[in-house]
């Protein structure tokens, strides 16, 4: 029995794009396997690892609990569109990299998009809210101290308050010592 | 794991959505997707078609009156959980809501296919039932309105028919007077409870609404129980599972510990 097939439209990362895929096609798959966005990573597929999250009109969602065909009329961003234009690392990203928030970084597609969101919604979280913004992803290598870092230095790398003095205090942090773990 | 084959209808209309819902052997209504979609992926439910409401205008309506809260079938708990005049009208909605899921989910999940889903392990069926709202049913042969009383059947089973679409859950507004609470334990903040009690206290009145610890969402009324023996009364009624998070035993502690620290919290609110 041949399967039905849809031909949509997905917005993509600013990008229109044409698919034709099966109803069953989760958004997952149809980014990494019909877009070649393989940055959303899949893990659980039910929900619960957050590795897939990718934005859905600028709201982070599960995207293996969302069939590709339900995303048209929508903007979705994936871990690819969050650099900035010129290629360089976005804020989220930049963090991630310089406090040491990822190890294997099989759930980093899935931080980095949700944190991108929660700090678009709350700039100035505190250290239990930038835990909270963390806690539906799971992280098998790094512990979590380190990412709940990279949070709170996204935010201060975003803010444009933000200046290289502020810099200068953070890249003390960042030598070799053993890293502050706060209660 | 990926779902098995169904065909897809994508209605612009409610009136379209019901009869395509009634022209289909075994469909299955999308609402957020985010309990049917691990349940198809599991193929532990292989329907033969999906009628996705999400493109139906006007389902995504939160009406906040002195009566009470009404939400529209598309109302994403996000959205309920951040209205400003929910909390005013019934403060265990959004008291409630905060522990559903993870903020992520709750971008997408709907506050009433949670409802009509009818797990005893929501949230929300035991708010409803706690409550005494209803649900509003839509078929091609009319409408009509289900006490959250008559609501739920058995496990993950409503009294929703196959070809009724809810378009939208009640919550009544909080009475002069009252006070409510809610807590649960779960192992991470955002998955679901091991246990959890919502209480509505008003005069005399003490009721409890539990959480992961029945087939059903049940509520007790405990109004008149000393408080010491709050724990056993509300066990009564309940029949704590085992399953590989948590023992009957330990469940059945947990109520004992939530159900008296929950209606002192209900008291002090309603004070
Ligand atoms: C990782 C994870 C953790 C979660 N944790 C929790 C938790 O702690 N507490 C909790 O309460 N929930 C939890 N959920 C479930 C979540 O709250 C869902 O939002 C909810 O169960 C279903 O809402 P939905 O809109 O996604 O419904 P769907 O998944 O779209 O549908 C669920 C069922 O209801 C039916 N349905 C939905 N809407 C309608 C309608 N309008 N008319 C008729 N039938 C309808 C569907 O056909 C289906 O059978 C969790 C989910 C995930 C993935
Ligand atoms: S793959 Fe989607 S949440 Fe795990
Ligand atoms: S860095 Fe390996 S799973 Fe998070």
């Amino acid at each position: 029995m041949s399967e039905e097939l849809h031909r949509i439209r997905l917005s993509v990362n600013g990008v229109t794009r044409e698919v034709e895929l099966p109803a069953r096609r989760l958004l997952s798959d149809a980014l990494r396997h019909d877009l070649g966005l393989t940055g959303t990573h899949v893990g659980c597929e039910h929900g619960v690892c957050g590795a897939c999250t990718v934005l859905v009109d600028g709201r982070p969602v599960r995207a293996c609990l969302m069939f590709a065909v339900s995303a048209v009329d929508t903007e979705i961003t994936t871990v690819e569109g969050l650099t900035r234009e010129d290629g360089s690392l976005g804020p989220v990203q930049q963090a991630f990299a310089e406090c040491h928030g990822l190890q294997c970084g099989f759930c980093t597609p899935g931080f980095l998009t949700t944190v991108t969101a929660c700090l678009r919604e709350n700039p100035h979280p505190s250290h239990d809210e930038a835990r909270e913004m963390v806690a539906g992803n799971l992280c098998r290598c790094t512990g979590y101290q380190n990412i709940v870092k990279a949070v709170e230095r996204a935010a201060e790398l975003a803010d444009p308050q933000h200046d290289d003095q502020h810099d200068d205090q953070h890249d003390d942090q960042q030598s070799d010592a053993p890293v502050e773990v706060q209660p | 794991m990926k779902p098995a084959p169904f065909a897809y209808h994508r209605p612009t209309t409610l009136a379209e959505a019901l009869e395509t819902l009634a022209g289909e052997s075994y469909a299955k209504v999308l609402a957020g997707g985010q309990s049917l979609v691990p349940l198809l992926s599991m193929r532990i439910a292989a329907p033969h078609a999906l009628v996705d409401i999400n493109a139906i205008p006007g389902l995504d309506t939160i009406e906040v009156s002195e009566a009470g809260v009404r939400v529209g079938a598309l109302v994403r708990h996000a959205d309920l959980l951040a209205h400003p005049d929910v909390r005013r009208v019934q403060p265990l909605v959004p008291e409630a809501l905060a522990h559903v899921a993870h903020a992520t989910i709750r971008n997408r999940g709907t506050t009433v296919g949670s409802i009509v889903h009818a797990d005893a392990a929501a949230e929300m069926p035991v708010v409803l039932s706690l409550l005494g709202g209803s649900v509003e049913a839509a078929s091609t042969a009319g409408t009509r309105t289900i006490p959250a009383g008559d609501l739920f059947l058995g496990p993950l089973e409503s009294a929703l028919r196959p070809d009724e679409i809810a378009t939208s859950a009640f919550f009544p507004a909080l009475p002069a007077g009252a006070g409510v609470a809610f807590e649960e334990i779960s192992r991470r903040q955002g998955d679901y409870a091991l246990a959890g009690v919502a209480v509505v206290v008003h005069g005399e009145s003490v009721r409890a609404g539990f959480v992961s610890v029945s087939d059903v969402p049940t509520v007790v009324d405990l109004t008149g129980v000393p408080d010491d023996e709050l724990g056993e009364a509300a066990l009564a009624h309940l029949d704590p599972a085992e399953d590989i998070h948590a023992t009957a035993d330990y469940r059945a502690q947990l109520v004992r510990t939530l159900v008296r620290r929950v209606v002192t919290k209900a008291r002090e609110a309603a004070a």
